[in-house]
């Protein structure tokens, strides 16, 4: 096993033991010549929030649309509990999504739309208008049932799509970046209701985005997708404390990439020496901005013996912007070049400074294509 | 903005246009429903209401009304159950030989009417293609003759030149319908079969009615194919109102006669526009 696979498996494993509501296996899509998945596999827990992280062209899309049964995998299987799911056709599946452009019937009434699953499955009509008004009070839209689509905002729309999904109860529900077309305060409030409703509904939720802020707040798991291979699965604070590959450090949160050279426990990357437990040879590790402290002028000026576990290095101030909490400041230390440090209200730093971090904040990851 | 000297200069040539070659006609048309014609074959302005009474009372030009009006209607019929599922199947599952398919179907448009009209001729005659074929099966032993100079012939040759007609609008409204509403359908549970009674038909309606409209006014109107291959049993109203100007020499009852259609006409697409803005959803 890959050291990718086996930190999947490993971390995000804890979520996925207990049988997985939807299982994914060496799922492989090309479009004519063009791979677009290369072999994914993921199981997703019942209940979980699943978030799909990926650039666009990485193949996210595709893997929920071959959830969906909008298109048709080349090789592999998907599993819901026992049954094979890539077997059947989209109207049997125990799915339902929530569209990008959110797909509302413009010929339908807010209503009809949302008992449009509920009549197609042929539910006794008595029960229809009482589940419908329960969806449409969960989304706040209850007073917009006889509304024409054509007269709502996107945001209404966007409740709309997401009350006609969950009234079908599915097993999983599937989302295709689905706050992309808001604007950012009203994302920023869907969010938050998108995520109070998927405890209340305790449905799985396979969310889609390119956005890694939005996978980070909303989810349980993140899979980060890149070109077609997961780079790796994980809670949102393992992967961005834990980034297995250089890739995740650089897309999930900023990061500095130092390459080092590592001989019996110490790496060295230009100036800068610390402790490490890694194999000897060529490695990169990754070190985040706040991870880094500037030393006060007062301690800096006395000499001391180097600690290989807090390790300093010294470094020209070549800029610092205000980013309101934390500033960002940029330094140039010669050999790695510049890094990047967010320090909280450090005041205006100038010329040569001392800098610090904890050696376990270094962490190694993998560079190159996803194996 | 533009200068009310260019608004003026634009604005007038189609306004005259429309004066001179439409208003003008009209109203003569409108004028010469109201006179008569003497024994001696000459139009006397002597206002009166005669030829409307005579439409009312001579079963002959009703019948003939109603005949047309039945052979519209059947080619309408025909033409959108031969147009719908070839758009249907252009719009939703043609693919690579879209293109190909869709100038197939354009191609006919560009031959002269009165080739087709012709080719139906050598197909339902008595020595034609298809009697032909039939009697070389041993169907039948004799040629049949209702083929040709029939009203079944008149609905087969205008079927065939006005399938495109219908044709089109259906797949223009076909291809407007957004994919990800047939994917939802498909999704919330809905069978192909429910996802097109319950989606697709139901936003294609627009592109149906005006291409019903165009089968059943170009039909009704249409005074070659009676003509060609109609015989005396599809003889319609325009060929009764070619004869009255012509032969006949009674322009009052042939103004009369167009008059009436034109009404009707209208009618009918100030019906469909209206229909037509009901269905059509943003």
């Amino acid at each position: 096993m890959t050291e990718a696979a086996t930190r999947a498996s490993a971390s995000g494993g804890a979520a996925a033991t207990a049988t997985p509501i939807l299982s994914i296996r060496q799922v492989i899509k090309r479009f004519g010549q063009r791979p677009v998945l290369r072999g994914i596999t993921l199981d997703v827990a019942s209940g979980e929030f699943l978030t799909i992280l990926g650039e666009s062209g990485s193949g996210k899309t595709t893997l929920l649309r071959l959830i969906a049964g909008f298109e048709d995998l080349d090789s592999g299987e998907i599993w819901m509990g026992a049954e094979r799911l890539d077997r059947i056709p989209a109207h049997r599946r125990q799915v339902n999504t929530v569209f990008q452009s959110y797909a509302i019937f413009p010929h339908l009434s807010v209503f009809d739309n949302v008992a449009y699953g509920l009549r197609a499955k042929n539910t006794a009509p008595t029960e229809i208008p009482e589940r419908v008004t329960k969806a449409l009070a969960m989304v706040k839209m209850g007073e917009f049932a006889q509304a024409a689509p054509a007269k709502l905002s996107g945001g209404q729309q966007q409740r709309v799509a997401l009350a006609r999904a969950l009234v079908n109860r599915p097993r999983v529900l599937l989302l295709d970046e689905p706050l992309s077309a808001l604007d950012a305060n009203l994302r920023r409030q869907m969010q938050v209701e998108l995520k109070s409703l998927q405890r209340e509904v305790g449905i799985t939720f396979i969310f889609v985005t390119h956005d890694q802020e939005e996978a980070m707040a909303l989810s349980d798991r993140v899979a980060l997708l890149r070109a077609g291979l997961l780079e790796q699965v994980a809670p949102p604070r393992e992967i961005y404390g834990e980034p297995a590959t250089a890739y995740a450090a650089q897309f999930i949160g900023q990061t500095n990439l130092l390459r080092a050279e590592v001989r019996d426990g110490i790496a060295t990357a230009g100036s800068i020496v610390w402790r490490t437990f890694g194999a000897n040879g060529a490695a990169t590790y990754s070190l985040r901005p706040e991870c880094i402290r500037v030393v006060a002028e007062s301690e800096s000026a006395s000499p001391r013996s180097p600690d290989v576990t807090i390790p300093r290095f010294r470094g020209r101030i070549r800029n610092q912007s205000c980013g309101g909490a934390m500033d960002l400041i940029e330094i140039d230390c010669g050999a790695p070049s510049t890094i990047r440090a967010r320090i909280p209200s450090p005041g205006i730093l100038t010329g040569e400074r001392e800098f610090e971090f904890t050696a376990n904040d270094a962490v190694r990851v993998r560079e190159g294509e996803p194996e | 903005m533009y200068s009310r000297a260019y608004k003026t200069a634009v604005t007038i040539p189609p306004l005259l246009w429309v004066t001179v070659f439409l208003f003008v006609p009209y109203a003569i048309l409108f004028c010469y429903s109201f006179w008569s014609v003497s024994s001696a074959q000459v139009i006397l302005h002597n206002w009166n209401l005669q030829n409307y009474l005579q439409l009312v009372h001579n079963p002959i030009y009703l019948q003939v009304l109603f005949r047309s009006m039945r052979i519209a209607a059947s080619v309408t019929v025909l033409a959108l159950l031969l147009g719908y599922p070839l758009a249907y199947y252009l719009s939703f599952h043609a693919a690579k030989r879209k293109d190909l398919l869709y100038q197939l179907v354009i191609i006919p448009l560009w031959a002269s009417y009165l080739v087709r009209g012709y080719a139906w001729k050598t197909i339902l005659g008595s020595d034609g293609v298809l009697n032909g074929f039939l009697q070389y099966l041993h169907i039948t032993h004799r040629p049949v003759e209702f083929f040709l100079y029939s009203p079944f012939a008149v609905i087969i040759t205008l079927t065939h030149i006005y399938t495109p007609f219908t044709l089109l609008p259906i797949y223009a409204s076909l291809e407007h319908i957004p994919r990800n509403l047939v994917e939802a359908s498909h999704d919330l549970g809905a069978s192909p079969w429910s996802t097109f009674r319950r989606v697709i038909l139901p936003l294609s309606l627009p592109g149906v009615l005006a291409g019903a409209t165009f089968a059943f006014v170009l039909t009704l109107g249409d005074f070659l194919a009676p003509l060609l291959v109609g015989g005396p049993s599809g003889i319609m109203i325009s060929n009764v109102v070619v004869s009255l100007f012509g032969a006949a020499y009674n322009w009052p009852l042939g103004a009369a006669i167009s008059f009436c259609m034109m009404l009707l006409v209208v009618t009918l697409l100030f019906i469909t526009e209206r229909l037509e803005k009901r269905l059509a959803v943003s």
